[in-house]
């Protein structure tokens, strides 16, 4: 017998390996785990873990009063704020039956559009740091600086406003913009240039920024749009059809960048959308490069409608919220003196205001897809059940489908197109 | 004692070239963050010292006092190795450079092929590092570089020929008195498309922006360094940013014709040679902050399917025109230069 094992002939067994892509990787967009199968570059599997940023918003929202949940519609997708208080509260006056101002119907609009644009610039930055696009990155956020101004200046929070309610809005919009102080950081010049823009009124200051804003985006573009690195980065890469985007349930620009004209504000108008003059662009390969330029074209449109908005609300004056004292508070002045005034206030902040039996469902299109709330209420002063449609949701569930026989690289421009927002995702 | 002169003056020869060679490694950090920073419209860093100027010491500071981590699964021998196998050929590179008219470590005659050689060592400290550290991510990174350092070397080789036939000498020195007389007889113009793709490959060999997959932040995490902390991260650093000052200084020597001065009779000298590779630095930090970041076949592809048919097309065609001595550049390479 020989000491010498003989060696065995046999090739090695090639194995695919799995890369845990995440949580804490630097393109995770927050909190997504993907499990991925690679076979060398290439990604045979992708598999999505969620649950992460679980907070349980649907449950939390059935032992509170309907009016005290909106601020937990802010934390659901925490990059379009506003939006999903419009959702929830849309739900609500459907289920109610009350009617909401014009002059608020147009501020909702108009916040509305100035969410999709702050949604929309934290996505590009974000896909174009994923793809090492860097720069955007900055620009993008230097507007969002701005646009964050406007929702500090009309709720007191840059992100969590809480601002939309049942029967309208919290307040009017205010007649002059909060001013940078020269501090250590900010030298007098530096805040002196800030607030040029910031002399007048909210609208002054928005209308100006919607002067400015289509040059911005021209910014942008020159750095990505005829880019052939950005190119070859994003054509064709995640392609999906038509056909297979809507059995996916894809809404937003997800669909339309596949070449499928659907849009809530169009399709199903709600507030004051009909009367507004925008349009809808849609892709037609359904790859990513697509699903860039609708979303960079719905900036502009988005732009459109912000003007047009702050032209109808210099012209008109008017209440922003219901005279109707069981669902909106009365004025501060008039608790002081009326004793009516004062039993609303008390019954609306300690038990709020119940909902007739029933169920609706409402949606809004947010930044992302369609966002819809479906209540269901037994008679009390708060939801039976709460389901909250995340557009983000159905969206993450394809990323396996996209992302097969893609490298790992392609990997994270779907993440990027895909625009995923935990909040909204786990709830 | 002759030999013990030499030696001493050799030593300090190369602490003359490595001293101030590091500071600039320091502060080129610093000109990156603040250039970059200026052209995203933000300051970078201020904090540290007057305008931020003691922000590369205090970096330095932090990684040095920071724990070095060797994972558990790790090869620890190659691990510790790795780094530094990154970086000294990275600084051995310096000793042929000229800085100015006779201003080199080592005047040797196979200069080019020396820094050809020490430029593609690297890539081990690179390879090592990826697998010694036993990661996916790292081994990824690692795989990557190992495949974009050979495609691009070659690019890079080939771009060296046409300086090669042009100078007729592989001496660095004799290359740059080569193109004395004024810009109009640098390399650059008569070999343009072979200075853009070695600079380009050069790029690429330093593992920069568009062509980082090998640390690709958002593929990879950090590649081949993620699991390197402290000390062993900073020498990666090192041999990144030495590399890059390298490639500059190699352009600036072999295209831009080194310490001479762009117009004839200005006074060449080693203030030239800073000025054209600070500018090529320059160049380094403006593509990072613009282009987004290739994918790892493209990159290959970029590779083999251009560069190297554009240099071999491009030797092709000076050959030609140094045979047939076309003017303007051409009619003097025969006969021996200028």
């Amino acid at each position: 017998m020989s000491l010498v094992k003989p060696r065995k002939k046999t090739m090695p067994e090639i194995r695919n390996y799995t890369l845990n892509f995440g949580p804490q990787h630097p393109a995770a967009h927050g909190v997504l785990r993907l499990v991925l199968e690679m076979d060398g570059e290439v990604v045979e599997r992708a598999d999505p873990h969620i649950g992460l940023l679980h907070r349980g918003t649907e449950k939390l929202a059935e032992s509170k009063p309907y009016n005290q949940s909106i601020g937990y519609m802010d934390r659901l997708d925490y990059v379009s704020m506003m939006c999903n208080e419009h959702g929830y509260v849309l739900a609500i006056e459907k289920l109610l039956g009350v009617e909401v101002p014009l002059r608020a119907q147009y501020i909702r609009v108009m916040f509305d559009e100035i969410t999709r644009i702050l949604n929309h610039l934290m996505w590009l930055g974000a896909h174009g740091l994923d793809i090492g696009a860097m720069t955007v990155f900055l620009y993008c956020f230097r507007e969002r600086e701005d646009l964050m101004d406007c929702y500090e200046a009309v709720s007191g929070a840059r992100m969590h406003a809480t601002y939309y309610r049942p029967g309208g809005v919290a307040r009017d919009l205010p007649d002059r913009m909060p001013q940078y102080e020269a501090s250590r950081f900010t030298s007098k010049s530096a805040a002196a240039k800030l607030n040029e823009t910031r002399q007048g009124s909210m609208l002054d200051f928005i209308d100006d920024f919607t002067q400015r804003f289509p040059k911005y985006v021209d910014e942008y573009e020159t750095l990505l749009t005829d880019n052939r690195i950005w190119k070859q980065r994003t054509v064709g890469i995640g392609v999906v059809s038509p056909e297979r985007a809507l059995q996916l349930g894809f809404t937003g620009p997800m669909l339309r960048g596949s070449g499928i004209e659907w849009d809530l504000r169009k399709k199903q108008p709600y507030e004051v959308y009909d009367q507004v003059d925008f349009d809808i662009p849609v892709g037609t390969n359904g790859d990513s490069y697509d699903r860039y330029l609708v979303r960079v074209e719905e900036m502009r449109q988005s732009n459109r409608i912000i003007k047009q908005c702050v032209d109808w609300l210099r012209a008109n004056e008017g209440p922003v919220l219901t005279e109707d004292h069981k669902i909106a508070p009365p004025r501060r002045g008039d608790m002081k003196g009326d004793m009516e005034s004062l039993i609303h206030h008390f019954k609306l902040f300690t038990e709020g205001f119940c909902l007739p039996e029933g169920e609706a469902y409402a949606a809004v299109e947010h930044p992302k897809g369609e966002f819809g709330c479906f209540l269901v209420s037994d008679g009390a002063n708060k939801p039976y059940r709460l389901k909250v449609r995340a557009p983000g949701f159905p969206h993450l569930a394809s990323l396996d489908e996209m992302a097969r026989g893609h490298m790992l690289s392609d990997v994270v421009a779907l993440i990027g197109t895909q625009d995923i927002v935990f909040g909204e995702i786990d709830r | 004692m002759d030999a013990l002169i030499l030696t001493v003056w050799s030593l300090v020869k190369i602490v003359i070239v490595l001293v101030p060679l590091i500071l600039c490694v320091a502060y080129l950090t610093l000109a990156e963050r603040k250039v970059i920073g200026s052209m995203q419209v933000r300051v970078g860093p201020n904090r540290v010292g007057f305008k931020g100027l003691g922000q590369p010491f205090a970096d330095v500071f932090k990684l040095l006092c920071k724990e070095i981590i060797i994972p558990t699964n790790a090869s620890r021998f190659l691990f510790l190795t790795a780094p530094i196998l990154s970086l000294a050929p990275a600084l051995a590179a310096w000793a042929v450079i000229p800085f100015a008219d006779g201003w080199q470590v080592a005047d040797i005659n196979a200069g080019l092929i020396y820094v050809l050689a020490m430029t593609s060592l690297g890539v081990y400290g690179v390879i090592l590092a990826g697998w010694a550290s036993n990661s996916k991510y790292a081994f990824l990174g690692a795989m990557r570089s190992a495949a974009q350092i050979v495609a691009y070397e070659i690019a890079m080789g080939f771009a060296l020929i046409g300086v090669l036939m042009m100078s007729g000498s592989l001496n660095l020195g004799d290359i740059v008195r080569a193109q004395s007389g004024g810009f109009f007889n640098w390399y650059l113009f008569p070999l343009f498309p072979l200075a853009i793709v070695y600079f380009i490959s050069g790029v690429a060999e330093t593992n920069r922006a568009p062509f980082d997959v090998a640390e690709g932040e958002s593929e990879i995490v950090a590649g081949f360094h993620v699991d390197y902390s402290g000390f062993g991260f900073a020498l990666f650093f090192l041999a990144e940013y030495a590399n890059m000052i390298m490639i500059a200084a190699l352009t600036a020597i072999l295209f831009l014709g080194g310490w001479m001065s762009p117009i004839d009779g200005w006074g060449d000298g080693i203030h030239w040679f800073l000025i054209k590779t600070a500018a090529m630095l320059f160049v380094f930090l403006w593509l990072r902050a613009t282009f987004p970041r290739y994918r790892y076949d493209q990159i290959m592809r970029l590779g083999w399917k251009v560069f190297i048919p554009v240099t071999i097309v491009w030797i092709a065609v000076i050959g030609f025109a140094i045979y047939f001595e076309v003017g303007p550049w051409f009619s003097t390479v025969r006969s021996g230069g200028l």
